[in-house]
């Protein structure tokens, strides 16, 4: 994504003195105990059905009163199966990708928000991996019910999910180029012309970044 | 069959025959089919077909007129709205997002903008009026949906009088809608931070007179299709998924409930002060096609007991604010429809224009830069009347979304299109997919 438009503006853009929201970094910290809420009980059942917790889970953020789990990918599967079976979280509401290109080696994200019918509870697994080397383990085989989000997110970031039973482009035609939710990826558009003023494609107009 | 078709000529593959349909002679292509000698036959069923539901390709393996293979083909309405989406400032994405399942738009908004406002924090500013109207435009959203998916479902089916019936009833809804906010479809009409504009003079008697309408109108197709024997044999016992079946596939919505689970966000993780309101969640134990039309149709009744509520609410709340008091956020003008036929608030303009140029400053920089959110990820979800629909969102402190991803209840849904269907009939495949209710705008995005 280029920051440049025809304003060339830098940092936030705001001149006016306006903007009253203050910016936050995003979190790259963990978050400490307690919790709150439901969380360190979750926190806390996983930690005693899976003794490898912290060898397993980088981080745990909490913010804007959600649970994030950020679990290596090597023991996704397992996580999951606990989760799924002893924490009674029965359901997974599919993964969603996100592109963080200037994350060096951590630069796709998938993200699994996890619902617990049983206790009412959701919280969410983050398993980061490195574009030279996007692969993450499917969860296929422990909810079914991920086939087409994986097969969605394959489609849209290019994150390959080993053992996916068929792991084929789902939106775009089976023969398209590129993966389109990637931030390198343009949008592409043309420009507009009406009554002699051009507007130019989304991608292009001034930004304020 | 005889005359050579450049389109979709007959041809030999590795898997056998490919027989071509397109304007060819029905008894040849029965002749030539009957000459092979397996019955197990791939169909092509859409994207054009008129009871797939959409632009839905079902590709079939028959044998006879027993199905023992279903996939679907999806794609064919992908519109790019959430790459679309971070190339607009976050009230643009409204616009987008009310697109996407176009029998629902008002969910999708709702989702849409409780996310936004969870990452601003914002969340128990939003006025209560504002809460209440969109409570009250989703229920009625929900029986204009229902009301498309009993009809197309039954027409599907091949009862046509039940979707003259449901039509006229989606008609009084729109109306309403029309009436509400300027628009039948994809109004964009919750904002983040609140709804657009406030409910115009008039409108809480027009609503009251169209919910006691429709309860008396819904008893037509109440009395037409509850236990007429035809529908009946059409409908139970088929597209049967069980409750495990439901979960491990991520089911949820009117689906879930038919295998007797009480599921509904509604009523367990309420959200827009759906605690405040009675209701109930309706379900049935049969897991079939015949139970999930039962709880669309006992859900319109709950719909109207709701909207019912809500009108109570807003004759107290009259007068009271719509949008976040917060100017950094909630848009300047009191829109209004004015002589030019155009939404206008004449005074606003007359003060940007004429009398105070940091106003003016204040409006440019609101609207073409937009309001910066504070960086992080969320997920809300709603119930959409398909099931969950959930909004994940992620900022990075910019004024334009860093990533939307919606979690469409039609899309994961249609899965189950396997499950329910194979080793059935044909026929039923179309029962099986009309009890889902998949709108392709939603699943495709």
């Amino acid at each position: 994504m280029t920051d440049s438009g025809m304003f060339g503006a830098r940092g936030t853009g705001d001149t006016s003195g306006y903007s009253g929201l203050v910016r936050s970094p995003a979190s790259s910290g963990s978050s400490e105990r307690p919790y709150g809420g439901y969380f360190d009980e979750v926190a806390d059942d996983l930690e005693r059905a899976y003794p490898e917790f912290s060898d397993a889970i980088e981080r745990v953020v909490v913010d804007r009163g959600e649970l994030t789990l950020h679990v290596k990918r090597e023991k996704l599967v397992e996580v999951a199966l606990i989760l799924r079976d002893t924490l009674k979280f029965e359901m997974c509401m599919g993964v969603n990708g996100v592109h963080y290109p200037q994350r060096t080696d951590r630069e796709f994200s998938a993200v699994y928000p996890l619902l617990s019918m049983t206790n009412n509870r959701r919280i969410r697994l983050e398993v980061s991996v490195a574009d030279s080397d996007a692969h993450i383990p499917s969860l296929v085989e422990v909810w079914a019910g991920n086939n087409w989000h994986e097969r969605e997110t394959f489609d849209m970031f290019g994150i390959i999910f080993d053992g996916h039973p068929g792991l084929t482009r789902i939106l775009m035609p089976d023969d398209w180029q590129g993966h389109p939710q990637r931030k390198d990826y343009a949008l592409g558009g043309i420009a507009v012309e009406y009554k002699g003023a051009t507007t130019p494609p989304p991608s292009d107009r001034r930004s304020y970044k | 069959m005889t005359t050579f078709d450049p389109y979709a000529p007959s041809r030999d593959t590795t898997e056998g025959t490919v027989f071509s349909v397109t304007g060819g002679d029905w008894d040849s292509l029965i002749q030539e089919i009957g000459s092979t000698k397996e019955e197990r036959v791939v169909v092509n069923m859409g994207p054009q077909h008129p009871s797939t539901h959409g632009v839905l390709r079902l590709i079939l393996e028959l044998e006879g007129e027993t199905v023992t293979e279903v996939r679907c083909g999806i794609g064919y309405l992908h519109t790019g709205i959430e790459k679309n989406m971070e190339f607009r400032n976050w009230t643009q994405g409204t616009t987008f997002v009310t697109r996407m399942d176009y029998l629902g738009p008002l969910f999708n908004e709702t989702a849409y903008c409780l996310a936004v406002e969870k990452l601003l924090g914002i969340t128990n500013d939003v006025p209560e009026r504002a809460s209440v109207i969109r409570v009250m435009m989703m229920e009625l959203n929900r029986i204009s949906s229902h009301m498309v998916a009993l009809g197309t479902g039954a027409l599907e089916l091949g009862a046509i009088t039940p979707m003259f019936f449901a039509f006229r009833e989606r008609e009084i809804v729109l109306d309403l809608f029309e009436m509400i906010s300027g628009l039948r479809m994809n109004m964009a009409y919750i904002r983040p931070g609140g709804v657009q504009q406030d409910l115009p003079e008039g409108a809480i008697p027009k609503i009251r007179d169209a919910v006691k309408l429709m309860r008396k109108n819904f008893k037509d197709n109440t009395s037409l299709l509850v236990g007429n024997s035809i529908w009946l044999k059409r409908t139970q016992g088929i597209g049967y998924l069980d409750l495990a079946g439901a979960t491990t596939l991520g089911m949820t919505g009117p689906v879930l409930r038919s295998t007797g689970l009480p599921w509904d966000l509604r009523k367990v993780q309420p959200y827009c002060g759906y605690e405040n309101y009675d209701f109930d969640v309706i379900t049935a134990d049969t897991c079939d096609v015949y139970g999930r039309f039962l709880i669309r149709m006992n859900e319109l009744e709950q719909s109207l007991r709701i909207v019912e509520q809500a009108l109570d609410k807003l004759e107290k709340l009259e007068g009271a604010p719509v949008m976040v008091a917060d100017k950094k956020i909630a848009w300047p003008a009191q829109l209004a429809l004015g002589s030019d036929g155009l939404g206008n608030s004449l005074n606003h303009i007359r003060e940007i224009m004429g009398t105070s140029m940091e106003s003016l400053i204040h409006h440019f920089k609101l609207v073409t830069e937009g309001f910066h959110v504070p960086a992080g990820q969320v997920y809300v979800a709603v119930e959409s009347p398909r099931g969950e629909l959930g909004a994940s969102v992620v900022s990075d402190g910019g004024t334009r979304p860093y990533r939307v991803h919606f979690r469409e209840p039609s899309f994961n849904n249609l899965q189950a299109t396997s499950a329910m269907s194979e080793g059935g009939m044909i026929a039923d495949i179309i029962g099986a997919v009309a009890s889902i209710d998949p709108v392709m705008g939603g699943v495709d995005r």
